[in-house]
């Protein structure tokens, strides 16, 4: 097989998108804790972070991230419910409410972060 | 509709030649003939020599899985009216050695099933005298949707980690190893255990979910795997926090 096995097929392409997101969300990361370091350094190194933030190639690259980001949270929660068989009193629960459980904690962990971090 | 369509079927003929190559042939297009159905007239009225397998007809087999416009299929299930005008591309099923023409080689499958203990396994037999072992419906529809498999062989065909890494144990093998595994009725989990957390068992899935979309029988191996990964990490889990605990 060839290493462009996956372009054949629109499911692979869509299969190798999702594993490289796995990257961008190392990125998201890596940037969090830069974020936090120059936070931790004082205000000049915090504004020369945020400078470096905001030119357009970080930019871009952050759009493009966000974008991976959203496409692993949502592909993850849609197969959690393949890996995950919730029983309650006796009868197994459907995926989508499985799913859906995921999307609310995903819901409820961005609301206390806004809550704690945007309006203070 | 018109009354014929082609068949571009791959042949292949050890001795003769030495790479494949294709055959057109035109068959009747009726709106009730399979592929399967085509390839039958083709050796009936046209090239005897044609080489494929098939028994059932009616999908419960799985002996005439080919690769059909691309896609791996059940050749008695898969209907030529579906892709008129055509032409319809008829391969051997992909991932798998070709012995001749559309047959191929399903050995290692047959190799690795065993190896999974796909059957009862009871650390005691109970004695025939002792009666049946009993099972509730609730306990049957654990398990049931994973003994439809009909060892096909399509969600090999249309597994890509397969394709790269034929030492992969593969989709059907390890969901036949949980359709066990989730029976009332077995004791085997540890028996299976090994086999199944190899780098080359569970963890050499990565989650395409090729193999279910590609299943004729909707037994969504993948689902099985995944649980069964699940399974494995907790257990893995238990025995780092709990050394001397039941495994």
């Amino acid at each position: 097989m060839s290493t462009f096995w996956w372009i054949r097929r629109r499911s692979y392409a869509f299969f190798v998108l999702r594993e490289l997101s796995a990257v961008f969300v190392a990125w998201s990361v890596v940037f969090l804790l830069l974020l936090v370091r120059a936070l931790a350094q004082g205000e000049s190194e915090y504004r020369a972070f945020l400078d470096w933030a905001a030119t357009p190639w970080v930019v871009l690259l952050n759009v493009v991230t966000l974008a991976f980001l959203v496409l692993h949270a949502i592909t993850w929660f849609n197969l959690t419910p393949a890996a995950l068989v919730v029983r309650l009193r006796g009868r197994r629960l459907p995926p989508a409410v499985v799913a859906g459980g995921a999307y609310a904690g995903w819901v409820v962990v961005s609301a206390v972060i806004v809550g704690l971090v945007v309006t203070r | 509709m018109a009354d014929t369509i082609t068949l571009q079927v791959a042949r292949y003929r050890p001795g003769r030649e030495t790479a494949p190559t294709v055959e057109e042939f035109d068959v009747p297009l009726r709106k009730d003939w399979a592929v399967l159905d085509g390839l039958n007239h083709v050796k009936d009225h046209q090239d005897g020599t044609l080489s494929y397998r098939w028994s059932c007809r009616m999908g419960i087999c799985g002996s005439c899985g080919m690769t059909v416009n691309g896609e791996p299929r059940l050749t008695c299930a898969t209907f030529l009216i579906d892709y008129a005008p055509g032409p319809v591309r008829v391969e051997p099923l992909a991932n798998f050695p070709v012995i001749r023409d559309l047959v191929v080689d399903i050995g290692d499958f047959m190799r690795k099933l065993p190896q999974v203990s796909p059957w009862i396994v009871r650390r005691e037999e109970k004695s025939v005298s002792e009666g049946e072992y009993l099972q509730t419906p609730q306990q049957m529809e654990d398990y049931s949707q994973f003994s439809m498999c009909i060892n096909c062989m399509l969600c090999y065909s249309a597994c890509p980690v397969y394709g790269l890494d034929p030492e992969f144990v593969g989709p059907a093998a390890l969901a036949l190893a949980q359709r066990y595994n989730l029976d009332s009725r077995d004791e085997g989990s540890d028996v299976r255990l090994d086999l199944l957390i190899h780098p080359e068992g569970i963890w050499g899935c990565t989650f395409v979910g090729e193999c279910t979309r590609a299943c004729p029988k909707g037994v969504d191996p993948a689902g099985a795997i995944q649980r069964y990964k699940l399974t494995a990490a907790l257990q893995s889990l238990k025995s780092f926090v709990l050394p001397r605990g039941p495994r």
